[in-house]
């Protein structure tokens, strides 16, 4: 028998594509257009440029440029970051037209076609990027074509988001709604962004490609034909295009909470000794893009829900610096655990706690719902990440651990502001990884942090139930 | 309140009827109480559902109001509901369902 090991976070990265033209594909925004066509014009009128989205203070904290809790005060649309850019210490954001290029890429298939103008520019701008080894954009040339020939024969049409022509998707199969070109759009916008994530992770961190040996995905897209809808294995796909050879993949689906769990398999794969190194890559969700565009026409604010979040992670043996992934205590959600606010959280944060001796005020930062609320509150959503720490504090209070009165000092310290796209589980933890990651090293300013994530099973009308999980993050020799 | 919901409570109404019936909401936030609260009493405001200028008239109250917490278990809801008391705004949200029962109360008259 092999010996337990104790795995490590290695590395984790976080990017993002900046798609104003994918905006109007998404499921919220696509259903409108279909009953009023004059929609698109709006939101063209009201999509952001690209330096909007890069000097947007929450999107300069996804990529690690800041700290959520240095992004100042909101509004944040109307008062960029100065000197906000594009690359960040854990990744990037990327343009539309490169964007397009890497989903051309990622369609081996051949199913995409990119206008000459679009695809030349994609091109010339990936050959410059700092990741064009791994991406090889000299295969672009392959998908640069006439997109209103394939436009002509029912394909899906693709625009910039200035409203501007960009290509064409064909359906996969004529037969087979699991393979129409809406659904191999979103699969494949999943595939590049979480490639490119991963890709990102291994350059930054001067990892091996060929030291990977397994990459569990937990994107939200199900890939799949009409005999098996949910197929899957995103992670193979994204394996292979961010060139990691070595690997095999499958994935972990769980609606927002997946990634929690694939972190816990992978570091569970990791301690048994089955692989020395897995990574976790959660790539975009492109049907929620819009998804809440309503409320912020209506406040006559941007379209802010226009780009795509993908995370990827490593988890590896031991290195004696790396957090470690603690194991002995994960929080989940049973069948058993009943569905009120404070036993979910029972479940998931103080049950692990008891069951390490330690109480809510040993965690210095909890992870959890970290929507963005500029995103959620112009169409009534509220402020998820405020609510889900003010319900921590709470449970401190009805525990004895403190006052009514330490309630928002527990928020303010062990909690922060939402800075996530609405890409559900890109949101729920999974982004703060590399902050967490930079917290918890040498220098950092936590002992430990624990990431948690809901998800809304009942959602697929299978079971009434939500889910959840959490595991500890804990500094190394610490 | 989606489309969804919204449907349900129509064929409630249509099975039960108006008068044997309750809303009790659970919405987090005062802003969101009063939209839902409003839905299902003078229609949607939003118009983004079956209930867009569908008067149902219906009693409206919130989980959080004191009337209904009276009328239940304590220990049941402090076990159900507690945590939500302890961290959400209870009298802002509190205060905006029961203006709206007043505005409609009023427009009664």
């Amino acid at each position: 028998m092999p010996t337990i090991k104790r795995p490590v976070l290695l590395a984790a990265s976080a990017v993002m594509a900046h798609v104003p033209g994918l905006l109007r594909i998404g499921s919220k925004p696509a259903r409108e257009i279909a009953r009023d066509a004059s929609l698109v014009g709006r939101l063209i009128e009201n999509s952001r440029s690209f330096d909007e989205a890069v000097g947007y203070a929450p999107n300069q904290a996804f990529i690690g440029a800041i700290h959520p809790r240095e992004m100042g005060p909101r509004p944040h649309f109307n008062r960029l970051v100065e000197g906000g850019q594009r690359f960040g210490p854990d990744g990037e954001i990327m343009p539309e037209r490169e964007f397009l290029g890497l989903m051309a890429l990622a369609d081996q298939f051949k199913l995409m076609k990119l206008a000459p103008e679009i695809g030349s520019a994609a091109a010339a701008a990936l050959e410059q990027h700092p990741l064009s080894d791994a991406l090889k954009p000299q295969k672009l040339a392959a998908a640069i074509g006439d997109p209103m020939a394939e436009n002509a024969r029912g394909a899906l049409a693709l625009h910039l988001g200035s409203g501007e022509y960009a290509g064409a998707l064909a359906t996969g199969h004529s037969e087979d709604a699991n393979l129409a070109a809406s659904v191999i759009a979103e699969n494949l916008a999943c595939k590049a962004s979480g490639a490119l994530a991963l890709a990102h992770l291994l350059r930054l961190n001067k990892i091996d490609p060929a030291s990977i040996e397994y990459v569990i995905g937990c994107s939200e897209e199900a890939v799949g034909d009409r005999y098996q809808r949910g197929g899957g294995n995103m992670g193979k796909a994204i394996a292979e295009m961010a060139g990691c050879g070595e690997a095999s993949g499958a994935d972990v689906k769980n609606f927002c909470a997946a990634p929690i769990p694939a972190m816990v398999i992978a570091a569970s794969l990791v301690a048994a000794g089955v692989f020395r190194r897995v990574a976790v890559v959660g790539g975009g969700s492109m049907p929620k893009l819009g998804m809440k565009f309503e409320g912020h026409l209506k406040h006559s604010m941007p379209v802010l829900e226009d780009t795509l979040g993908a995370v990827a992670a490593v988890v590896s043996e031991d290195d004696g610096r790396s957090p470690v992934i603690r194991l002995d205590h994960v929080g989940r959600h049973k069948v058993s655990s009943g569905a009120s606010a404070e036993a979910i959280l029972e479940a998931l944060v103080t049950a692990p706690l008891d069951g390490m001796g330690l109480t809510l005020n040993d965690i210095d930062e909890y992870a959890t719902e970290l929507h963005n609320p500029e995103l959620t509150e112009p169409q009534g959503s509220g402020n998820v990440p405020e609510r889900n720490y003010r319900m921590l504090a709470a449970m401190g209070v009805r525990r004895g651990l403190f006052g009514r009165d330490a309630m928002q000092g527990f928020v303010a310290q062990r909690g922060m502001p939402g800075f996530a796209p609405t890409q559900g589980h890109v949101a729920s933890a999974f982004c703060y990884l590399a902050h967490a990651r930079r917290a918890l090293d040498d220098g950092g300013s936590a002992r430990r942090v624990m990431m948690m994530a809901k998800g809304s099973l009942f959602l697929g009308m299978m079971t009434g139930h939500s889910d959840g999980m959490s595991f500890i993050l804990e500094r190394n020799g610490g | 309140m989606d489309p969804h919901t919204q449907q349900t409570i129509i064929d409630a109404v249509g099975k039960h009827g108006r008068d044997n019936l309750i809303v009790v909401l659970g919405t987090p936030s005062p802003e969101a109480a009063a939209i839902a609260a409003e839905t299902v009493t003078i229609g949607d405001p939003t118009y983004a559902g079956p209930l867009a200028e569908t008067r149902l008239g219906l009693t409206v109250y919130h989980i959080l109001e004191e009337q209904v917490r009276a009328a239940l278990d304590p220990a049941i809801y402090d076990q159900q509901v507690g945590l939500m008391a302890e961290s959400l705004d209870m009298p802002a949200i509190a205060a905006a369902v029961a203006g709206v029962r007043a505005a409609i109360s009023h427009e009664g008259k």
